[in-house]
């Protein structure tokens, strides 16, 4: 009989070798730090390449993807790199806007809940049940109708809609400081409440909050695209990534792939950089793995 | 299960409970549904006019206005409304000019059928991929299949369903383009055969969004599973692991799994308007996206709460199915 390979295996005590580059802290802070470059430059890069690229010209419409036109042109001649950098940053903004106050919101919430408990704790946690029993997209629908549609709508609605999740997870979290020995112990030497929620338990948020909040990005993105895509976010003649999408779906059957493939790629890694950078920050922030 | 000692009693107390929870959490959406629609500044009068806004002057409006009781205070509005509802009136669909709950119950045919293709696909396929991922840890295999959970975890569904299209519709010609039916065909000359083409495309776009969570939940409780002493007693006593797998992992799997898949409910409903929308598939995820761009409040509403029904379905389905999967967890058993 062939030896499973999940007895306790001896190949977790395999030395390192001596090539590879740093520890572990060091690459995973590499790899974050590389996250935050790119990204920024995706922010900036409007600024950067102007909008030159983005004036019609007809006699280039439709081109497949080629050197001068790495991602093609549409129907319009435009080049599809730079709308879609231009979709893209005007996305990441919109993501990063809503997902920042949504984070905020969750924060003041979930701490709401769990230092006063009681009444208005029962009343938060059924607020926040009665959202999730809905399905998301059709309370970002319905929201985003009440805000009145559109931009305003958009931003709105993907605000209000995302702190349940990092209200749910601060309070618990709250919840279990609060009961910890350092606390009562604090609280018996006469520290106010006040006192002790600034120097012992938001201290502990800290590392929560940032990686909840670089988390909730990519859902706000997806989200915004989403809604843009069914016509209920931003507006048909703004360059965002949902906007470029839905028009994609007109030239489809024509055969012009690359108008929503491409963009479609470069919104996907720009979701999963989101990911890897929360995903490293977490690593770095937690203690339990900070030493690995 | 031995059905004849079972705790009947405890299960209808249990379906007691359930019923009140549901009654608890429809009145609380029909309240914020009630505040929400309330604060948007659509006029229901000028939706209801639509293209008429020219023929119809201020006297009109007024009356409209009047027989609507949009001249009451909001707590009046709000319990009228209430009457209705209880009576079953969820009002008319001013898009589809037809009873609202004859829109959701004739949408809701086509995409329940889209949708539990897409559910019991992203099932399966997430518990087989899960399993071998499981199976053969920090293999090639495993890496791969992670890769391809991680990279649909943070992918557009709309996105996704656009690539299939592009890749079968356009490029292969294998897959119609859109719609439920072959256009110019009758509802009822379209084929079984015609139907399941038509919904092949868009339930494969919707099942792949499901699978990357249920794979990645089922390879770590697998992981888990095969590090356990009971894992290791078995191998102790010559058992393969294709065996544990067998004989110890998918029960303790099934449980997460199944609980997962019914939570997943909420996402799938979601999914299902993206994906009807680039499918142009005539389900209740494009009556949605429409009630919402024409301003349609009273199909808005429907749908918003049959979708809380729905999801309530879907968690009350896990529950029951725990009864049945799991001996030690039973209704009325008490808690030791």
């Amino acid at each position: 009989m062939k030896l499973p390979t999940v007895l306790p295996t001896l190949q977790n005590f395999r030395r390192k070798s001596p090539l590879t580059l740093g520890n572990r802290r060091g690459r995973t802070l590499a790899i974050a730090i590389i996250s935050i470059l790119i990204l920024g430059i995706l922010l900036f890069s409007t600024l950067i390449i102007g909008s030159s690229g983005l004036e019609i010209a007809l006699p280039e419409r439709n081109l497949p993807p080629s050197l001068s036109h790495p991602f093609g042109t549409d129907w319009l001649g435009r080049d599809m790199l730079t709308r879609t950098l231009h979709g893209l940053s005007l996305s990441l903004w919109v993501g990063l806007l809503t997902a920042s106050i949504s984070a905020v919101i969750g924060l003041m919430v979930g701490t709401l809940s769990a230092t006063f408990g009681g009444k208005v704790d029962a009343f938060i946690i059924w607020i926040i049940d009665v959202f999730f029993s809905l399905p998301h997209l059709v309370l970002i629908i319905l929201v985003a109708f009440a805000a009145g549609g559109g931009t305003q709508g958009l931003i709105i609605s993907i605000t209000l809609t995302h702190w349940f999740n990092l209200a749910r997870l601060l309070r618990a979290e709250v919840l279990g400081i609060k009961s910890s020995e350092y606390i009562q112990l604090s609280s018996k030497l006469g520290h106010s409440p006040v006192w002790i929620a600034q120097h012992h338990i938001l201290p502990h948020l800290v590392p929560q909050f940032i990686v909840g909040l670089v988390l909730l990005f990519p859902h706000a993105i997806l989200h915004e695209a989403g809604l843009t895509f069914l016509g209920l976010g931003l507006s048909p003649e703004t360059p965002a990534i949902g906007i470029i999408l839905s028009e994609s779906m007109r030239y489809l059957s024509v055969g012009y792939w690359w108008l929503g493939v491409l963009p479609g790629i470069a919104l996907l890694m720009a979701v999963q950089t989101f990911d890897i950078l929360g995903a490293s920050l977490r690593t770095l922030l937690d203690p339990k793995t900070s030493q690995e | 299960m031995q059905l004849t000692n079972y705790p009947w009693k405890f299960i209808w107390r249990f379906l007691l409970q359930k019923l009140l929870h549901l009654f608890l959490l429809l009145v609380a959406v029909s309240v914020v549904t009630f505040v929400l629609v309330s604060l948007s500044p659509v006029d229901p009068v000028d939706a209801y006019i639509g293209s008429d806004v020219m023929r119809v002057g201020a006297e009109q409006r007024a009356l409209i206005a009047q027989r609507w009781g949009l001249d009451q205070p909001m707590i009046t509005r709000f319990f009228l409304w209430l009457g209705q509802l209880l009576q079953g009136n969820l009002g008319t669909s001013i898009t589809y000019n037809q009873r609202v709950s004859e829109v959701i119950s004739d949408r809701f045919g086509s995409s329940l059928a889209l949708m539990a293709i897409a559910w019991l696909l992203s099932g399966i396929f997430g518990v087989i991929l899960g399993i071998l991922a499981g199976a053969k840890e920090g293999s090639l295999l495993d890496r791969i299949i992670r890769l391809y959970a991680y990279t649909l975890a943070s992918a557009p569904t709309f996105w996704i369903a656009l690539l299939l299209l592009t890749l079968f519709s356009v490029q292969l010609q294998v897959t119609p383009i859109c719609c439920a039916a072959p256009p110019g065909v009758l509802l009822q000359d379209v084929t079984f055969w015609q139907r399941l083409q038509h919904l092949v495309l868009p339930a494969l776009a919707l099942s792949l969004m499901g699978v990357a969570n249920i794979a990645l939940h089922t390879r770590e409780k697998l992981i888990e599973i095969l590090h356990s002493n009971y894992a290791l007693f078995a191998y102790a006593q010559g058992e393969t692991i294709t065996g544990v797998i067998w004989h110890h992992g998918l029960r303790n799997i099934a449980l997460p799994a199944i609980t997962l898949q019914f939570a997943s409910l909420s996402e799938l409903f979601g999914g299902s308007i993206l994906a009807e929308k680039v499918f142009d598939y005539p389900g209740l995820g494009n009556a949605t996206t429409q009630a919402a761009l024409r301003s349609d409040v009273p199909l808005l509403v429907g749908i918003v709460f049959f979708s809380a029904l729905f999801v309530f379905t879907g968690n009350l389905m896990a529950d029951l199915a725990y009864q049945v999967i799991d001996p030690r967890i039973r209704i009325g058993k008490p808690a030791s």
